[in-house]
């Protein structure tokens, strides 16, 4: 903490301390840049990787979205993946139901139905909290996939939606084998995604967010619009996770009911966990650890990849509790303080 | 037509069978200084729950300045100028000191609907909060976060938080609970320096204090108003001293 040693501090300069420091908290540091190096690093280093490269900056972009209602909000939510969901399946029915497969417009529309459906869905739900909301938002995930096997003639169910064309992006950049050009794209949105979340975050709204999330009752005392302020967060993160899913759709011309499954919303989660919440870059070290073990351990053994996620969250919760990012900011701490804390 | 900074009418409030508010009335003047005592569970932090609207009552009216709130919610009767403190610190524990007090200003100002502008980088927003720190003594903690304070200093924060909302209404639910007396000095002298033109309810067991600081004393006993009135007079009230003060003296409270 920066007033660690405010004892004998006079409070003319602690008072100019104090402005100092809560005026510069939201510029970035030096490290920032480092997740970032290694994107790009990764596009040379491993260019015949880029098809599985594309699916970590999804997953990255899908837990950034989880952290934002999560992270700082602290709404718990098992449903997430419905909001994904919407996202894939409005690109996919654009270009195999409307013959629409012009990816920068359907990215858009898909981006926007899925925040109108966190929009219209968190009216509702967030009037709940714990142990309820957890089952309505895992029940609105449900219905979103029956209602997609009901009408299954439309969305050809757990088969897949048929017939999915993705136009070259911009008129220009195929898609090719290796996932290059996708992997660029989504770099670049994710980056993009990243600068406004993290603006989000450090704004007085993201103050406000992380106030419900700290006491939600606190809030209410002090007149906070709580329902509406919970509502704005879970558009935005809708409308992210609805971009990931439309890139998820986009950069593999495939999509099935599965996307909503259960599954999917504990996994992003167990990411974002893994990294640790409410501090942004906690969904990139999850999400890229998750992606690489799940690539590497589901290969070697499907049930040893089971039992190893399990293993690893267990740790998580008895050693990381703040997941890596957490644990090793502990460490650092631990080694400046001499090991007195 | 002055009316009275608030006004609760045959309030009424039950949990399954137990009545915790049973026709409650109660008035606080402009700039009034009322206490309000009562043995442990007479339902005290309840009616501070029904006037700041985080309970609902089963009948009976809350109005502020004249104007009936009943049916108004928590946040918006918070915005139009009750604050309370709790008698139970409910603060942002892994938030510092400032970004607590902030929190309260940017709520009060509108400066929370805000997603894009830095929080901290309005000068008027931090130069207040420090101002209410520095008159609670708090500026040296400002940067610390509330969990590391001492349960005595969260206190104050949670004073500094209502200060930062610049209320009409003030409801101090036991401000010095859970604080060693020497510091508890502190918290009190600053709720007797409060701007006089707010109306302070104060639950207090502490009988000095009470009869220090109140100018109305209302006594409150299973759920309904026993009697009110000066400080001499509940004081000599031999009533009182049965149901109240003869306890306070023998076992103490907590
Ligand atoms: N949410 C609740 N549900 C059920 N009973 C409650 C609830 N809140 C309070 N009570 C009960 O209502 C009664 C009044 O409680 P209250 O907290 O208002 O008393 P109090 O006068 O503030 O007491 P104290 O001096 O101990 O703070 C108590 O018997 C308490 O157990
Ligand atoms: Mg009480």
């Amino acid at each position: 903490m920066a007033a660690s040693d405010a004892n004998a501090v006079p409070a003319v300069t602690m008072r100019a301390r104090a402005i100092e420091y809560i005026g510069k908290r939201h510029r970035f540091h030096v490290w920032e840049a480092l997740p970032w190096i290694l994107i790009a690093a990764a596009y040379f280093v491993f260019p015949d990787r880029m098809t599985f490269g594309t699916q970590v900056l999804i997953a990255i972009m899908f837990a950034l979205s989880l952290d934002l209602i999560l992270g700082y909000a602290g709404i718990v939510t098992l449903g997430h993946a419905a909001f994904f969901g919407v996202g894939a399946y409005t690109v996919a029915l654009l270009t195999a139901r409307l013959n629409w497969g012009e990816p920068v417009t359907s990215l858009i529309i898909a981006t926007l139905i899925s925040a109108a459906a966190g929009f219209i869905s968190g009216w509702f739900l967030l009037r709940y909290r714990g142990l309820t909301l957890l089952m309505l938002t895992l029940a609105t995930a449900i219905l979103l996939q029956e209602a997609g096997n009901y009408r299954s003639d439309i969305t050809g169910g757990y088969d897949g939606v048929p017939g999915m064309e993705i136009w070259k992006l911009f008129g220009v950049f195929e898609n090719d084998l290796y996932g290059r050009t996708y992997y660029i794209y989504i770099a670049v949105l994710l980056f993009l995604v990243f600068l406004v979340v993290r603006r989000i975050v450090y704004s007085p709204f993201g103050a406000a967010l992380t106030g419900i999330r700290e006491n939600v009752r606190r809030m209410h005392a002090i007149g906070s619009p709580v329902h509406r302020r919970l509502v704005a967060a879970y558009t935005i993160a809708a409308g992210i996770a609805g971009m990931a899913g439309a890139l998820f759709a986009q950069s593999t011309a495939y999509t099935t009911l599965g996307v909503f499954d259960f599954e999917s919303s504990a996994k992003v989660m167990v990411m974002l966990i893994l990294g640790g919440t409410g501090r942004l870059y906690g969904a990139f070290a999850g999400a890229t650890i998750y992606m690489l073990l799940e690539d590497h351990l589901a290969k070697l053994s499907p049930e040893f990849w089971q039992f190893g996620i399990g293993l690893l969250l267990v740790l998580a919760v008895l050693f990381a509790r703040r997941g890596l990012l957490g644990l090793i900011e502990d460490i650092g701490i631990y080694f400046k303080t001499g090991g007195k804390s | 037509m002055s009316a009275p900074a608030l006004e609760v009418r045959d309030l009424n409030r039950s949990f399954g069978a137990l009545r915790v508010a049973r026709d409650i009335n109660l008035t606080l003047e402009r700039g009034a200084r009322r206490a309000l005592i009562g043995p442990n569970g007479a339902g005290k932090t309840t009616l501070v729950n029904l006037i700041t609207g985080a309970l609902a009552p089963s009948s009976g009216s809350v109005a502020l300045n004249g104007e009936d709130i009943t049916k108004v919610s928590q946040a918006e009767r918070a915005r139009r100028g009750i604050a309370r403190t709790f008698q139970i610190n409910q603060l942002f524990r892994g938030l510092t000191v400032l970004e607590n007090v902030v929190m309260a200003i940017g709520e009060r100002t509108g400066d929370c609907n805000n997603l894009w502008r830095p929080a901290g980088t309005k000068r008027i927003i931090i130069d207040e909060a420090l101002d209410h720190l520095d008159s609670l003594r708090l500026v040296e903690d400002s940067l610390k976060l509330v969990r590391e304070l001492p349960y005595g200093r969260q206190r104050l924060v949670e004073i500094a938080i209502a200060m930062a909302q610049k209320p009409r209404v003030l409801l101090l639910d036991e401000p010095a609970a859970g604080v060693p007396s020497s510091e508890s000095h502190l918290i009190l002298d600053v709720v007797a320096s409060l701007d006089p033109d707010i109306a302070i309810l104060i639950i207090e067991h502490d009988m000095d204090v009470v009869f220090r600081f109140a100018q109305q004393i209302t006594v409150l006993v299973a759920g309904a108003v026993f009697t009110e009135g000066a400080p001499k007079d509940i004081r000599a009230d031999e009533r009182v001293r049965a149901v109240y003060l003869g306890q306070d003296a023998g076992a103490g409270h907590g």
